[in-house]
């Protein structure tokens, strides 16, 4: 066959050809196939292998819950494993390759697993394997996860893009079969915002793969219309190869659609859109899922659901077969010999369980009522069948129809249970429906296409009423109830080899029966001792007839078992499309400092902190290590003027006549007093008394605060003072304003800043020590006129000030600070710097301040004050958070000046053992001093003020470190506080 | 989940930030003789239940109010919102 | 029925038709002398090393689903011992140590696979915290190993070192930590108690208390009534209902964690990767599948779902981690209700009622602690003294200040 050889009709497009190949080979298929249908028009029957006998398995269905026809589309970086050939879209070049075995697909050396079977029972690796202990990770997990699969991914990195999105509407229509046309039609023609959304590329749902009628035309071709005319309705949407994959919250709905998997390249386009929906109202009409039947070797390649082999032969115009039986226990069944034997295609027999008069009258096709199939023919593709009476009759394709199951998945997205209906043997959507979901036509067990159309449309008028959408005048589309009684049959009994249940992964009627018989009887025990149900279709043939097995076995109704849970998504979903852009350098948004620009073209290096870029060092010709740039970077700051951007600190504006007040309540010390023209350094406790946050709040007037943060936590405090204000005490007057990225502000630091300043900061402002004095905070103009403010507060130790101007003008007054520092060699300093200079001035920062530690830990319990209240005071006086013995921040140097400290050391006194129990702290931060020449640290340690002196191991086995110590007083530079008061 | 916001109207709820028991509101008074007790008992034991449940989020990504959602916790229907400052008022708390 | 491969030939010799239930279906006696409440991995450990360490088999566990659903069901199956604080890393480090051989003692395959962990770190402050941690690790007899990049892109070529948005400088190893397969661990434990003894009742929800002069005597259930001199909860995820029954409120609130697998693929993940500059860790299942997960939703709830907003974000974490996953299929994600604590560690105390015993509060990390979590429950229930490795994990610990917070994120569960 060359695949163009055809049955008359179908949606396919004859007048051109798509070349593709599979497993190598080249085919040639038309528009409107799928690799399924193009692969049986090409006579590949074979098309991959079971997950763990690796049975030879062929196209078992013509939708999304494909078991078997797992294929691995594209090459390279883009390649897609697991794709099932049912749904992919056939384009020009398509390259498809069969996945899941040992040599090649024809001959799988890992089919030897088949004759072994009777060992690989359900749950036999959980009976084994044990011994001796050891050959686990080594030898059994490895052979065990070597047979993983079925696919595999190519190891590079996703090419494509992704995007994600919104959707907003009054009415969203899932599934555009008869019951969805017609809600869609009813919404549309309202004026309602109406999207419908279709996984399939064609909208209609099984009308293309039926021969309905609907208003006296066929069911096809009346669907062309209805999706023209929804077209061309300005407040209807229309999404195909669109998947809503789960339910959420109030009205919202996630949808995956595939802009580009049906085309050769994406060329830059968006490959895959997850669109989150957020709809007034939902209509579900899903559809429903055929179901097979349990009969001896029922898995072979030709063994079909009766519905698909219609698709195939009606929608896409191909035989599955060219002699097909049919198996069925209802009359829907036989309306696959009735629609292949009009098209021409020999109807080997059919075959019914049940004991009545034929429902059809088929002349000329043999017809065996009451008949039970037991066994199959046919190693890579069927040959022949047999029947319980002994009877065996030859056909390539057998159509088996078990009934139709609901599609409810997306009814259950918030717990809701179905519910069992006897007289169409399935489960139908129950209580607890996701609110603002309806469900019409076969979801709803209405399984007749009039049924359907009715269903659609009412459920969407009685919406639009609820709505108050006023609702257009139509007409109820027309369509006959065809007859789709059905008998329950789940398996034949007399079948005496494997009948399969889950054809992906190889669950068979007797694992079920053992695993009942073993005690795993919830259907949830079955399931996860036999894996029913886990492969990648999620078991949507497979899991109601295991129900039906499972009952039979235990004496209980199918109802009474239930279903497992329905998860999303409701098809499998590429991982990147939930992340759309956001990944990459484009996983976060990246902070810049006002003075960015500038610092890249100083050639400094940046490191993240908290979302921000931060200039780390500058380094300078001649250095080829960061430490030379550090350490000059320290040295020149400390003998002359050194200039940093510090405007990541967050910046909180307080404003109002009780700001005081309110500060005083948030800090741990007191503000109320604090003078205008004056800074207070503060400490901000959690409300369980921990310290979590510190900084300055500089009083620029009576009613006027400015506080900073840490970079870290200038959300979360903006967040607590805003907490304090609206929920704690509500009756202060003061307002809160975030002004982080408002003001650019530098640290100006070194006994030559207050020089530099003088040359920046217009006259007649005072900058004389007596006129500024250390904390002392001012208004002031800068470089002729600009908007600024000064804070004489220093992190270095040094005389320093930091000063702000409005951002904007970051850049420039950066190179301003710059210029008017060039006569006292100004160097600017990185965060490095930065770090070294607060370490040896004792100051603590995010690894000191990490919300495990108390006031006492960091010796600033006095600064608590008792006689107010704050937040955090109370709990804060607890018995363990303020024990002696407990751990106190201090500075630790090595004996042996020469070594380099570790952050993550724990102390260890110098004869204990390495045990949790002698474990007496841990050093925070180390920095190698420039000023003392050798590394030193800061850490808490158990009773530090009473050891000074001592010494003890920092002990850091995982560095493979173990360095005496001194404990001695956290400040290493100027302990006095000369040099910033200077 | 959508948040209908008393002054802005629904709004998704990924533009707030979660906290948690609105009863964190009721912060004790830290003068009185068990106050410990009672600061243990406001931080550490609050509301948890298979229900209705009154709590606080911030709308942190929008105008950053307080907000007192009342919520069942098993069906996630949002039955109320009112501004978390209005209610702090109404149960007394002032300066 | 003891398994081995010899049983396995034999049964399959002959037909399979020879396997015996895994454990009885009995019904409830009206007294016991240990009740269990909740019949998840952990309670099942409990009941287990009741029988096994300390003799008691007049024990029942009350289900009141189907054994093991509780969230030992619903997990992403990591084992780890890599704590930080005193008060926990002793104890899961003692868990890691019952992990390893516990196949052998319950005869019964978890796949316990130690393919180690690693947890990534992003900057010089995380690398430090990563060197404490692995310290305190070493310090309590576990294993730990500090990779640096060049170490990393050798074992795993796969992440994004070189586009990233947070650079991957090096992580946090160790090689003993792994998963193991959830379901079978509660299975394994279940049919090591109900062999000494232990009746498992399935079905079988508690419904009240008998609470008398401050003392339980039994409760109450949906197959009657049942006496006992100790009753035992250990229920996470439902902690806070259940013990609103007996009249307590805990240090503890409800929230939903979310996890997620893949469709099955050829192995590409080695062991287990956790990603510490966004909310996503991952490893890969036996059968192929990648099991992932990352913060939970963050409001209280006792829903078992979750929402759009945090599948996104852990699939942004594992697209910014390792971009070669995007055209893996998301196959199916579910949600488990889990105990958030105040401090985000857990609780193996008795309670202000005689004779009732509280486990709960494991937050989402509750799989790995199941043998400790058992035998220290047991140690406590039988003994009346708890085990040294859990004597932190007190229900008083916020009256008194001695938190056990490893994170820092004080009483906000959840940042924990």
């Amino acid at each position: 066959m060359t695949g163009l050889e055809r049955l008359p009709g179908g949606l396919v497009d004859r007048n051109r050809c798509i070349a593709f190949t599979f497993d190598g080979h080249p085919y040639l298929g038309f528009p409107g196939d799928t690799l399924a249908s193009a692969l049986l028009a090409n006579g590949v029957r074979m098309v991959g292998r079971s997950f763990k006998y690796h049975r030879p398995r062929g196209v078992f269905s013509a939708g999304s819950e494909e078991p078997n026809a797992l294929v691995q589309l594209r090459r390279g970086a883009y390649r897609e494993p697991n794709t099932r050939a049912t749904v992919a879209e056939l384009f020009d070049g398509l390259d498809a390759t069969s996945q899941n075995y040992c040599g090649s697909l024809r001959f799988d050396l890992l089919a030897v697993n088949d004759l072994l079977a009777s060992f690989l029972g359900a749950g036999f690796y959980y009976k084994t394997f044990m011994w001796p202990q050891a050959l686990w990770e080594r030898l059994y997990e490895p052979v065990i996860r070597a047979s993983a699969g079925p696919g595999r991914l190519s190891g590079d990195t996703d090419p494509d893009v992704y995007d994600r999105g919104y959707l907003h509407c009054d009415l969203l229509v899932i599934g555009s079969g008869p019951a969805g046309l017609a809600a869609a039609l009813v919404a549309g023609r309202s004026g309602a915002r109406t999207i419908l959304v279709d996984e399939d590329f064609v909208m209609g749902g099984r009308l293309h793969a039926e021969t309905h009628e609907i208003d006296g035309q066929p069911g096809g071709a009346w669907a062309g219309s209805v999706v023209a005319e929804l077209g061309a309705l300005e407040n209807v949407r229309l999404l195909s190869r669109t998947t809503v994959i789960g339910a959420y919250d109030h009205g919202i709905y996630g949808a995956v659609e595939r802009k580009t998997d049906h085309l050769p390249d994406s060329k830059g386009k968006p490959r895959q859109i997850l669109w989150r929906v957020h709809s007034r109202r939902a209509i579900l009409c899903a559809g429903a899922i055929e179901r097979p039947i349990a009969f001896g070797a029922n898995d072979r390649p030709g063994v079909m659901l009766a519905g698909a082999v219609r698709t195939y032969a009606n929608r896409y115009a191909v035989a599955p077969g060219k002699r097909v039986g049919v198996f069925t226990n209802n009359d829907d069944g036989w309306r696959t010999a009735v629609d292949l034997a009009a098209k021409g295609v020999e109807i080997a027999a059919v075959i019914d369980t049940r004991e009545m008069a034929p429902p059809v009258d088929v002349t000329s096709v043999e017809v065996r009522m009451g008949g039970r199939i037991t066994t199959t023919w046919g190693r890579k593709g069927l040959k022949a069948i047999t029947l319980a009476t002994g009877e065996k009759i030859a056909m390539d394709c057998l159509a088996v129809s078990g009934g139709w199951n609901p599609a409810v998945h997306l009814t259950c997205h918030q717990r809701g249970r179905p519910i069992w209906r006897d007289d169409i043997a399935a489960f139908v959507p129950g209580t607890g429906l996701p609110v603002g979901m309806a469900v019409a036509g076969s979801v709803n067990g209405s399984l007749s296409c009039g049924a359907a159309l009715r269903e659609g449309h009412d459920a969407a008028s009685a919406i639009m009423q609820d709505l108050g959408i006023g609702l257009a005048k139509d007409a109820l589309p027309a369509a006959s109830d065809e007859s789709v009684a059905v008998m329950p049959f789940w398996r034949v009994t007399e079948s005496r080899g494997r009948a399969w249940v889950d054809l992906q992964n190889d669950v068979t009627v007797k694992d079920i029966q053992q695993a009942h018989h073993e005690g795993y009887r919830s259907v949830e025990l079955l399931k996860r001792y036999t894996t029913l149900g886990m492969a990648t279709d999620q078991g949507k043939t497979a899991n109601v007839v295991a129900l039906a097995i499972l009952a039979e076995h235990g004496g209980r109704s199918i109802g009474d078992i239930g279903t497992t849970i329905f998860r999303p998504p409701y098809t499998p979903v590429s991982i990147a499309v939930f992340a759309g852009r956001s990944r990459g350098k484009a996983f976060r948004p990246t902070r810049l400092t006002p003075s960015h620009v500038w610092a890249e073209g100083r050639g400094g290096t940046f490191v993240e902190a908290s979302g921000w870029l931060r200039a780390r060092w500058y380094p300078v010709s001649g250095e080829t290590h960061w430490r030379q740039s550090v350490d000059r970077e320290v040295r020149l700051t400390r003998s002359g003027v050194g200039i940093c951007d510090v405007s990541t600190l967050g910046k909180i504006d307080i404003q109002g006549e009780d700001s005081g007040t309110f500060l005083n309540k948030v800090y741990a010390n007191g503000f109320a007093k604090l003078p205008v023209g004056r800074v207070r350094y503060g400490l901000m406790l959690r409300e369980d008394g921990f310290v979590y946050d510190d900084g300055t709040t500089a009083r620029l007037g009576k009613t006027h605060f400015v506080m900073t943060t840490t970079t870290a936590n200038d959300g979360l405090v903006f967040r607590n003072l805003e907490f304090a204000r609206q929920c704690l005490w509500p009756g202060l007057d003061v307002h809160l304003a975030s002004a982080t990225e408002q003001w650019a502000q530098f640290s100006v630091a070194g006994p030559r800043s207050r020089d530099l300043l003088a040359k920046i900061v217009d006259p007649p402002f005072d900058l004389a020590n007596d006129a500024f004095p250390l904390m002392a905070c001012g208004t002031v103009t800068v470089c002729g006129g600009a908007p600024g403010r000064l804070f004489r507060i220093s992190f270095s130790g040094e005389l320093g000030y930091e000063i702000a101007v409005p951002s904007r003008y970051g850049v420039s007054f950066m190179a301003a600070l710059m210029t008017a520092g060039e006569d006292f060699d100004a160097v600017p300093y990185g965060v490095e710097a930065l770090g070294v200079m607060r370490l040896e001035k004792g100051h603590v920062a995010g690894n000191e301040l990490n919300g495990q530690s108390t006031a006492k830990m960091l010796n600033l319990e006095r600064m608590i004050s008792r006689k107010k209240d704050c937040i955090g005071n109370v709990l804060s006086q607890r018995p363990a958070m303020n024990r002696q013995d407990g751990l106190a921040m201090m500075g630790f140097r090595p004996l042996d000046r020469s070594v380099e400290l570790t952050a993550g050391a724990h102390f260890l006194a110098m004869d204990a053992e390495d045990r949790m129990a002698a474990d007496e702290g841990y050093m925070t931060s180390v920095a190698h001093s420039p000023e003392l020449g050798y590394s030193i640290g800061l850490g808490f340690i158990m009773r530090g003020p009473e050891r000074v002196g001592e010494t003890v191991r920092a002990w850091d086995a995982v560095n493979g470190k173990d360095i005496p110590v001194e404990i001695v007083p956290p400040h290493f530079v100027d302990p006095q506080g000369n040099r910033l008061r200077g | 989940m959508i948040i209908p916001h008393p002054l802005l109207g629904p709004r998704d709820a990924s533009e707030f930030v979660y906290l948690g028991d609105a009863s964190l509101i009721d912060r004790p008074d830290p003068r009185a003789a068990d106050a410990l007790q009672q600061f243990h008992d406001y931080l550490y034991l609050r509301d948890n239940p298979a229900g209705e449940h009154r709590e606080l989020w911030f709308h942190e990504h929008g105008d950053r109010s307080w907000l007192v959602v009342t919520r069942n916790t098993l069906t996630h229907e949002i039955t109320a919102v009112e501004l978390a400052k209005k209610v702090a008022l109404e149960r007394g708390r002032d300066r | 029925m003891r398994y081995s491969v010899f049983r396995i030939l034999e049964q399959g010799l002959t037909g399979n038709r020879g396997w015996k239930p895994v454990w009885r279906e009995p019904d409830p006696k009206p007294e016991y002398d240990i009740l269990v409440i909740g019949g998840g991995g952990h309670g099942l450990s409990t009941a287990y090393y009741l029988a096994t360490v300390h003799g008691q088999t007049n024990v029942a566990v009350l289900e009141k689903g189907w054994l093991g659903s509780g969230n030992v069901g619903r997990n992403t199956t990591i084992i780890r011992s890599n704590y930080l604080l005193p008060g926990n890393q002793p104890f899961y480090e003692f868990s890691m140590q019952l992990w390893e051989g516990l196949e052998q003692e319950l005869n019964f395959n978890a796949m316990i696979s130690q393919r180690g962990i690693i947890n990534l770190f992003h900057s010089d402050a995380q690398r430090d915290a990563a060197v404490r941690r692995g310290n305190a690790m070493v310090l309590s007899g576990a294993d730990a190993v500090i990779l640096d990049q060049d170490v990393l892109r050798k074992k795993c070529p796969f992440l994004d070192f070189d586009n990233a948005r947070f650079p991957v400088l090096g992580g946090l190893w160790q090689p003993r930590g792994g998963t193991a397969r959830h379901d079978a661990v509660a299975w394994g434990y279940a049919r090591g108690a109900d062999r000494r003894g232990v009746d498992i009742l399935q079905n079988c929800e508690v419904i009240g208390f008998d609470i008398r002069n401050g003392a339980c005597h039994g409760v109450a259930t949906t197959r009657g009534a049942i006496r006992a001199k100790k009753v035992a909860v250990c229920v996470a995820g439902s902690s806070g209902q259940v013990m609103e029954l007996a009249g307590l409120r805990l240090p503890i609130e409800s929230h939903v964690l979310q996890a997620f697998v893949s469709e099955g693929l050829k192995p590409v993940i080695p062991g287990v990767i956790t990603y510490g500059a966004g909310h996503f860790y991952i490893s890969q299942s036996d059968k192929g599948g990648l099991v992932f997960g990352g913060d939970i939703d963050g409001y209280n709830t006792y829903a078992q779902r979750g929402n759009l907003p945090v599948v996104e974000n852990v699939c942004e974490g594992g697209m910014a981690l390792m971009p070669m996953i995007g055209r893996a299929r998301l196959l199916r994600m579910w949600g488990g209700v889990v105990d958030m604590s105040m401090d985000g560690s857990a609780f193996i105390d008795r309670t202000l009622i005689d004779g009732l015993f509280f486990n709960g509060g494991w937050c989402y990390g509750g799989f790995k602690a199941t043998p400790a979590s058992g035998y220290c429950y047991a140690h406590l229930i039988a003994t009346g003294a708890s085990h040294p490795v859990a004597a932190e994990m007190r229900l008083d610990r916020f009256a008194s200040g001695a938190l056990v917070d490893e994170r820092g994120a004080g009483a906000q569960p959840n940042l924990h």
